[in-house]
């Protein structure tokens, strides 16, 4: 999609001067973006948090409250060895966030790597680099990280690497599309007429210009994050035991649970989208601003 | 445009060979091969037993040797044999795959019947409470994990009828097929209707910005006509783009929910073999998904080179 192929500036003039009005400013336009960001808070709230909130250990069992309806002692219920779901949900957010933001992190890194070499040296390294962007692109998402999962083995830090890889084509084009463009612009001739080298321009002058796409895409690709480490969970292949991983609490779950404890099935699946929506709305406001292409 | 195909073939075939790497040399990194999971499970620690199931199976030769015997085999028509099931790799496939095939075909069906009509809406009453909740409940749908929806269908399934679909035997009859399909069909397919909605939606906003529906208003075309002659027609290009791409990567959205409802395809398919570590079966298959993705993306390419003339006088 060409949505961010242009450099972008977010400077308008008559907007307000400091950066908590600039803030309240575009809380005040963008109320569904608002609203994705209070999401954002909580999940990482929760995160960060989560000793504090829960009054049961994630991993703690209990063999005598196996399966509890939802009730005041347990407000979501239990699972069927006695977990309490509300907490394993509260910490789950920790492992969601960290494999979102470790992916994502990860993926924009080599992303932008990638692009930026691609599209600055240009000739037969752009031509190398942009055939294995297409081997990369080539195969769905979910099946590359399916792969990358099992070949890398169950763990946390495997699962992160196995979902960062498939991330990285679309911000490698995008970044890349956004230096041809930049490596044109009068600013780097001027560098280079000044004797800069051009690792130093690519890097100080081209890389900070592509700043605002790569956030664009950044926060779009934590929401996908997110639902593929979930999926991948769900499938057994993701974050192992002992970690509550929302995706993995519905693979336990799943169908078997379905007809005699419905609570299993829908808080997990109610986590996971309401973290992912909560990105969704905020990387669609995000890129409203970012973008005056798109601004009316 | 005859030097365009023949370059982008080529491009295709260049990539094909690319995946084929990739996926070959990520399974041979996996810690342990299906020898080890064999003699794991069977508690059995004789080493010479398996060095001779290793032989047996090819896993003693050289990585770059085994390659090459894939890709000829391939060639060949010849698949290899399954770890698990000892047949031929084939003839697992070949059977799982119009099951997926119909589920892929319903999903998209409905992400077209119900993205495209809506996505014109909310582009045509832009900023309206039509348009918020429209936009809403595509976001929504971008964010939903399509096996969570799946286990909601079952648990409405429960609800209402008492028990969930089978389809662990093939249905019989036209209508009894099409009904027990467009239910996980439903689950895949509603988050490619948001994707296709919101591309339309974007699609047409920028089509209805252009000078020649200014035009077109200006002589006064109705606005039944300005929306549907001229800007529908021209904004769909982008939309058949990404529906030729989200039919090629509904493969995530297959892969769980025929896991969730016990769908005996290729997708659920894959998941058991790479549980299993069964080479064959996940190396094949996963060449099959390519091939699918990248001659889907070289036909809309084509297609795209058809409808929209700029491309093909540029090339």
């Amino acid at each position: 999609m060409s949505i961010v192929d242009l450099p972008v500036t977010t400077e308008k003039a008559g907007r307000p001067e400091s950066v908590w009005s600039s803030i309240l400013y575009h809380l005040g336009a963008h109320p569904l973006g608002s609203i994705g960001a209070a999401i954002m808070a909580v999940f990482v709230f929760c995160a960060v948090f989560a000793d504090f909130i829960t009054a049961y250990g994630p991993t703690a069992t209990d063999s005598a409250a196996r399966l509890l309806h939802p009730d005041a002692g347990h407000v979501l219920g239990t699972d069927q060895m006695g977990r309490d779901i509300f907490s394993r949900i509260i910490y789950g957010a920790r492992i969601s966030l960290a494999v979102g933001l470790g992916s994502t992190f990860l993926g924009s890194l080599f992303g932008v790597a990638l692009g930026l070499t691609s599209g600055y040296l240009g000739g037969w390294v752009d031509l190398v680099i942009q055939r294995v962007i297409d081997v990369l692109q080539s195969v769905p998402l979910l099946v590359l990280a399916l792969v990358m999962a099992a070949a890398l083995g169950p763990a946390l830090d495997n699962t992160i690497v196995a979902i960062s890889i498939p991330l990285i084509p679309y911000t490698a084009r995008v970044i890349r599309s956004n230096t041809l463009a930049l490596r044109e612009q009068p600013f780097v001739e001027a560098a280079r007429a000044v004797g800069m080298s051009e690792f130093r321009i690519a890097v100080r002058h081209v890389l900070p210009n592509t700043i605002a796409p790569l956030i664009v895409i950044a926060t779009a690709q934590l929401g996908a994050a997110i639902l593929t480490e979930a999926s991948l969970s769900f499938l057994g292949l993701g974050v192992p035991e002992p970690h509550p991983s929302w995706g993995r609490m519905l693979s336990e779950s799943a169908a078997e649970y379905v007809r005699t404890a419905p609570w299993l099935v829908i808080f997990p699946g109610l986590a996971i989208s309401l973290a992912v929506f909560g990105t969704n709305l905020f990387g669609d406001a995000l890129r409203d601003i970012l973008d005056p292409r798109l601004r009316d | 445009m005859g030097t365009y195909i023949i370059r982008r073939f080529f491009l295709m075939l260049l990539t094909l060979f690319g995946i084929s790497v990739l996926v070959f040399t990520m399974l041979r990194l996996v810690p342990g091969n299906i020898a080890d999971i064999v003699f794991n499970a069977a508690g059995m620690i004789d080493v010479a037993e398996k060095a001779k199931l290793e032989k047996e199976l090819g896993l003693d030769r050289s990585i770059p040797v085994q390659y090459v015997e894939w890709i000829s085999g391939l060639a060949r028509g010849d698949l290899g044999y399954s770890y698990v099931s000892e047949k031929p790799a084939i003839k697992e496939i070949l059977p799982r795959i119009p099951i997926t095939a119909k589920l892929a075909g319903l999903a998209l069906l409905f992400a077209v019947t119900f993205g495209v009509p809506f996505g014109v809406i909310s582009a045509v009453k832009q900023n309206t409470t039509l348009d918020y909740v429209l936009r809403v409940v595509s976001l929504s749908g971008l964010s939903l994990p399509s096996f969570w929806l799946g286990l909601l269908i079952l648990m409405a399934f429960v609800a209402y009828f008492g028990a969930i679909p089978i389809y662990t035997d093939p249905p019989k009859g036209f209508w009894n097929t099409l009904w027990l399909f467009s239910i996980p069909a439903v689950a895949v397919g509603f988050r490619s209707s948001a994707l296709v909605m919101r591309l339309t939606r974007s699609s047409m906003l920028e089509v209805l910005r252009q000078d020649y529906i200014r035009t077109a208003r200006a002589k006064g075309a109705s606005a039944q006509t300005v929306n549907y002659r001229h800007a529908l027609r021209n904004a769909l290009l982008p939309v058949v783009t990404v529906i030729g791409i989200e039919a090629a990567f509904l493969m995530g959205g297959l892969i769980v929910t025929e896991t969730v409802f016990n769908i005996p395809g290729v997708a659920r398919f894959l998941v058991e073999a790479i549980r299993w570590r069964d080479y064959p079966i996940v190396q094949n298959l996963v060449m099959f998904i390519a091939v699918v993705a990248v001659s889907i993306n070289f036909l809309i390419d084509l297609l795209y080179a058809v409808l929209d003339p700029r491309i093909r006088y540029a090339s």
